[in-house]
């Protein structure tokens, strides 16, 4: 780990150990809890994507494994929820296996199209297998998490436990980026020959980072289930999975902590947007939710034609060569004086 | 140099604190709306919207309730279950609405249930699905103004009985709505001596069901029902006018919107459903105790908007009118007005409610009125 990895750590710990406070009210806190399951599969998923340069279009799927393990183990046979999860990981890295030894040895857009076609095939079971699933009516019922008797039933409590999972998330994957195979990964994605004449198992760490990557995202199913408590096949299709590689895209894909901050500002942007409407309601226009799309559409266009690196790195570079600027103009002015 | 892209991830961290409380100030009363304004299910949460502010609008001008301005807050949840517990969160915890209306379908009622059950706020619920208020042990804060789905079921089947078809095919959508009327289609089926020949699905998003109709068609069926309540449910019709399919196509209540027909075309007519009388207020008796209530909200409502009037809208109607009522009678202390709406009965879009303990929709089969499509409009079908 690099210093500014810890640094990061700390400042994301730092954020969450304030936040109740800063935000004052529950609802807020609902809205970080959702950022937090977002972020965690952008982390995973931005292992997968940035390091190791496979697309993912079917990381919803992995998710929607986890909740709908947890939700069926739970509701059904009345199992632990944690040991439900365990399953839910398993069942994930198996899947990830199973498809990464064909998928593996496809590259860019063929493996884009078999994962989509998986985060196909498990919507439709998830809506037809209604004997399993529950269909399209869902699952409800689903139990809330406990920690050693201490059951999670406030949004705070979850907050806490939730991003406390994200820290320990983003700690995994930032050793990994900097350990042999973390290394090994960041040469498969420069070249997949070099890498391979220097010693890199390519199909190997591939799977490997592939089955991490569902993982992340089948952690994050199973909590997203035991904090709505109803769960149906409407969150987990394949425009969320969209979604998830929209925001890896957006805060930067070649950096974990681009990936991070792109999940969290795609998912308070439509907060952010409603605050605009009160604030806009406060002078008596009518701001209604309809535009939200159109903005919405507008920020993610502007961000891909100007920073098409990511926010992370493209604002980092845009800071830089401000900050240079004014270093310029001021030492002219300083000379000017003299 | 790094270092520094960090600060934007502090920033961003910063941007979280700038979260405020609104104050509820005394003389308003602060209610909650999730429809589905946007997305998939933008038919019933638009005509739902306008229609909720259209009331509060008119309800404001005449000096409000019992001299309190009623607040609507509206919040768009997209037809997504995530958007509709943020939203839900956000009326209970941050505006501290007395009560919530909506949201708009099925499944995204049922994602909110907990919620609204834990912060004992009552739900008025626009979605069909019986199983939003069933059981009514386990849905102490929740409420709905459209009709039942198995009461739907029940009329649909009567007026096959009474044709004498008995093998039918049935074809829903793969949603919260369309999965829990193929329940109810299957449960009720056997009651009514009707035989299901053929049991197909569609996704919400398909464009083509032909190949679902040639199963439907290849098993005998002496009609089709078909259960949907987003657009591609129009597909239907025309996909069974290309296969030359002449046996008779019911629809579920969720057809009940204009824009559903045009989108169907000449494959429309003749289509029989049950809805709500006030698609075809036209063609309902003027000793109907409905009429009036019916003509003065479709009046009204063609005024206000560009749109033709939706059964959608008249569930926002009733729902913000028996909320309204109720806030008269009691003011917006939560607990009072569940316990309130629970003694309702009103004269609505939907129908001659009648709200009880046991009874968390207040309606039964006869708010139902079979109708049929000619001319491109609703009529009332001739028995």
């Amino acid at each position: 780990m690099k210093i500014k990895d810890y640094v990061g750590i700390g400042i994301v710990m730092a954020a969450v150990a304030v936040a109740p406070k800063l935000v004052g009210n529950e609802y807020y806190l609902g809205v970080l809890i959702f950022a937090a399951l977002n972020c965690l599969t952008c982390t995973g998923l931005c292992l997968l994507m940035g390091y190791a340069g496979q697309i993912s279009i079917g990381h919803g799927a992995f998710i929607a494994v986890g909740a709908y393990t947890s939700a069926v183990l739970t509701t059904k046979l009345g199992w632990s929820p944690w040991t439900a999860m365990g399953c839910g990981v398993i069942l994930a890295a198996g899947i990830a296996v199973f498809m990464g030894l064909p998928t593996m040895r496809l590259k860019g857009h063929y493996l884009a199209m078999a994962t989509l076609g998986f985060a196909s095939i498990i919507h439709i079971v998830a809506v037809a297998a209604v004997d399993v699933t529950g269909g399209p009516s869902g699952i409800t019922g689903i139990p809330r998490l406990q920690l050693f008797g201490f059951v999670l039933n406030s949004d705070t409590r979850n907050f806490y436990f939730y991003w406390g999972i994200v820290v320990a998330g983003l700690l995994l994957a930032v050793n990994l980026i900097h350990s042999r195979v973390g290394r090994g990964l960041q040469a498969i994605h420069g070249s997949e020959d070099a890498a391979a004449s220097l010693g890199v198992n390519i199909a190997v760490d591939k799977i490997k980072v592939l089955v991490l990557s569902a993982v992340y995202a089948s952690i994050s199913g199973s909590l997203y289930a035991h904090y709505v408590l109803f769960i149906d096949p409407g969150p987990f299709d394949v425009m969320h999975s969209v979604l998830l590689v929209t925001m890896v895209a957006v805060g930067g894909l070649h950096n974990i902590w681009g990936a991070f901050s792109g999940a969290l500002l795609l998912s308070l942007l439509p907060e952010g947007l409603s605050f605009l409407s009160e604030y806009l309601q406060t002078f008596d226009i009518r701001y209604r939710t309809d535009y939200d799309t159109l903005i919405y559409g507008g920020i993610l266009l502007l961000i891909m034609l100007f920073l098409p690196e990511g926010l992370f790195e493209g604002l980092s570079r845009l800071l830089k060569t401000v900050f240079s600027l004014r270093r310029k103009w001021g030492g002219g002015l300083a000379r000017h004086a003299e | 140099m790094k270092n520094r892209s960090l600060l934007i991830l502090c920033a961003l961290s910063v941007l979280l604190s700038l979260a405020s409380t609104t104050v509820v100030s005394a003389g308003e009363y602060h209610v909650g709306c999730i429809f589905s304004i946007t997305g998939k299910a933008s038919w019933l949460g638009e005509p739902e919207r306008n229609t909720a502010e259209m009331i509060a609008k008119k309800i404001n001008e005449a000096g409000g309730i019992n001299g309190n301005k009623l607040v609507l807050h509206v919040e768009d949840d997209q037809g997504d279950n995530t958007q509709a517990v943020n939203a839900a969160n956000k009326l209970i915890k941050k505006d501290k609405v007395c009560a919530i209306i909506g949201p708009s379908t099925s499944a995204t009622s049922m994602a909110i249930i907990k919620i609204v059950d834990e912060a004992k706020i009552p739900l008025l619920s626009c979605a069909g699905a019986a199983v939003i208020v069933e059981p009514v042990a386990e849905r102490k804060w929740v409420f709905k103004t459209p009709q039942k789905d198995s009461d739907c079921v029940k009329r649909i089947y009567d007026h096959m009985k009474s044709k004498g078809l008995k093998d039918i095919g049935i074809i829903t959508t793969t949603t919260g709505f369309g999965g829990a009327g193929r329940e109810q289609l299957k449960k009720i089926a056997a009651e009514y001596g009707i035989n299901l020949v053929a049991d197909e699905t569609y996704d919400p998003t398909a464009t083509d069901m032909t190949a679902q109709l040639m199963k439907i068609k290849n098993a005998g069926a002496q009609a089709v029902v078909n259960w949907s309540i987003e657009p591609a449910q129009s597909i239907v019709p025309q996909n069974m006018k290309q296969l030359k399919m002449t046996i008779p196509l019911y629809q579920s209540h969720g057809f009940g919107n204009l824009k559903y027909v045009e989108a169907a075309g000449e494959a429309a007519e003749g289509i029989i459903f049950p809805a709500g009388r006030l698609l075809a207020v036209d063609t309902v008796p003027a000793d109907h105790p409905q009429k009036k209530v019916l003509a003065d909200y479709r009046d009204e409502y063609e005024k206000n908007n560009k749109d033709k009037v939706s059964t959608f809208g008249g569930h926002a109607y009733d729902a913000l009118n028996i909320l309204a009522n109720a806030l008269k009678k009691v003011g917006d202390d939560p607990a009072k007005l569940r316990d309130e709406i629970e003694k309702t009965e009103f004269v609505g879009t939907a129908g001659v409610f009648k709200f009880s303990a046991t009874d968390h929709c207040g309606l039964d089969k006869t708010a139902f009125e079979m109708l049929t499509v000619k001319n491109g409009k609703f009529v009332v079908l001739g028995q």
